[in-house]
């Protein structure tokens, strides 16, 4: 892993630059996700409003991330580390940009919700659950990424195992609402989808913690058996 | 796979310095191949290149250790050329080991003469065959077009350009089996680089190739196997990809990555 300083300190700001817009864009969308868990919860409209209208700030992050990295491209013609570092930010800032969209997504359930105006507050405590657990998945690996951390990166990797089996208890649960009182149905259907969004939103942080991997290791671990990841990176 | 020539454990020191300049080399010349040789300036990627043919000895007095096997041409064996000792050895082996330099060497003579004064030398007399030579040599070296109409003009009144791809012909036109290139578009516009770069993609079809140079970009594009030199060492070989993507040693990829120093 390069970290040393390039000859042409504009590249190093260059690079720099990138980065931190990267890191910025994951604490937004971090705070989208936030917000519309907490619109879900407590049936809040106009916080739902808000995500919703906050998603174009992520898409416009998103194209100027590009726009930086293709800049870099055609001007510095990256290689080894620095290439590495420039193809991983490009797939990060992708993946960042899926997953404001799938707040946002969490956001309209929200507004359903609230526009039923029904009260099932035991109904939200799995959900909470999962996404206070996709939450520091998210912190931790932007954390991660800040600090090329391939052990922390593996260990969100292998932490994104509670966070299926919350999808798979949530679903269970609210099966059984379902048969209990079919008048709630939509609203369960309502926290599914919201819940299917988070299981999404923690497989995105995956993502990026493989091209943190990819990053450091120089080897694409897309796809392959968690063993053999764990293996590379000890 | 076959190796068109081995150089192994080579140490050269120049005439009358202290230190060898080449320490314990090694590096393969695979067949129909390109092998590019970067590194900073003084690395000894030149004096490497240069012993491939053994051009240095138009001077006396250097010192060779090691080997350099080139296969010879029944594809059996492999002669150490460092054992070659007769002058006429040493023109054959320059003409089965061709060289192109950074600036354009065009004779001072017409477009053709320049590809027939070799022919000549080595025995080919026969009018028919030299113009057959110089068509196909021209045509190779990506030039016949160019200067079908102007043959009998003075060489040196070509573009750069066209004037290193006649040198390219002139090498070529003595059937060589490896060419070596010193940083043969480093004296070149960007697209006369790009037209040598494409004419050696295909050259490379017929003859092994070693290239010296200082664009990295170049190697990248052009090569299938990349040597960084640092200090007269051999610090990384390794298909080109590799040492561009995920080279080994830290020194490579400070080099590459712009951070050396």
């Amino acid at each position: 892993m390069n970290t040393g300083q390039h000859i042409s300190h504009k590249f190093d700001e260059e690079v720099d630059e990138v980065m931190s817009s990267v890191l910025s864009m994951g604490g937004l969308v971090l705070q989208q996700i936030e917000a519309a868990i907490t619109a879900l919860i407590s049936c809040d409209k106009a916080l739902a409003d808000v995500v919703i209208d906050n998603d174009v700030r992520v898409n416009t992050m998103d194209v100027k991330i590009d726009e930086m990295c293709n800049r870099i491209i055609v001007m510095r013609q990256p290689t080894a580390t620095d290439l590495r570092l420039i193809m991983a930010i490009i797939k990060t800032t992708n993946d960042l940009e899926r997953m404001g969209d799938e707040a946002k997504r969490i956001a309209r359930q929200a507004i359903d919700i609230s526009q039923r105006a029904v009260n099932m507050p035991e109904r939200f405590n799995s959900i909470e659950q999962m996404a206070a657990r996709v939450k520091d998945m998210l912190n931790r690996c932007l954390d991660a990424f800040a600090r090329k951390d391939i052990e922390e990166a593996l260990s969100v990797i292998n932490y994104d195992r509670k966070v299926d089996k919350d999808y798979e208890n949530l679903t269970r649960q609210q099966i059984t609402y379902m048969m209990e009182d079919p008048r709630k149905i939509h609203e369960s259907l309502d926290l599914m989808w919201s819940a299917r969004a988070l299981e999404r939103i923690g497989d995105r942080t995956c993502n990026i913690c493989e091209y943190i991997i990819y990053l450091v290791k120089g080897k694409d671990v897309r796809h392959i058996h968690i063993d053999e990841l764990e293996a590379l990176v000890e | 796979m076959i190796n068109m020539m081995e150089v192994q454990g080579l140490t050269f020191t120049y005439s009358g310095a202290p230190e060898p300049s080449l320490n314990n080399i090694m590096l393969p010349i695979e067949k129909n191949k390109v092998t590019a040789l970067i590194g900073p300036s003084g690395c000894g990627k030149s004096t490497l290149l240069r012993a491939m043919n053994r051009i240095h000895d138009l001077y006396p007095g250097h010192h060779y250790e090691g080997a350099i096997n080139l296969l010879n041409s029944d594809e059996q064996a492999y002669t150490d050329i460092l054992g070659l000792k007769k002058e006429a050895e040493m023109i054959r082996l320059r003409q089965r080991v061709g060289m192109i330099f950074q600036k354009p060497t065009p004779f001072p003579m017409t477009v053709a003469e320049n590809i027939a004064y070799g022919l000549r030398l080595t025995g080919v007399k026969k009018r028919i065959e030299v113009q057959e030579v110089i068509e196909k040599s021209l045509k190779d070296a990506a030039l016949w077009n160019e200067v079908k109409n102007r043959l009998n003009d003075d060489a040196r009144g070509l573009s750069g350009g066209q004037q290193q791809r006649l040198c390219i012909a002139r090498a070529i036109a003595l059937k060589p089996e490896v060419i070596l290139f010193d940083e043969p578009t480093s004296a070149l516009d960007p697209i006369s680089t790009l037209a040598i770069e494409e004419m050696i993609s295909v050259l490379r079809e017929k003859y092994s190739i070693c290239i010296v140079t200082h664009n990295m970009q170049q190697a990248a594009r052009i090569s299938d196997y990349t040597g960084f030199m640092y200090l007269g060492e051999m610090i990384e070989f390794d298909q080109t990809d590799t040492i561009f993507m995920k080279p080994s040693v830290k020194q490579t990829e400070d080099y590459i990555s712009g951070r050396f120093g």
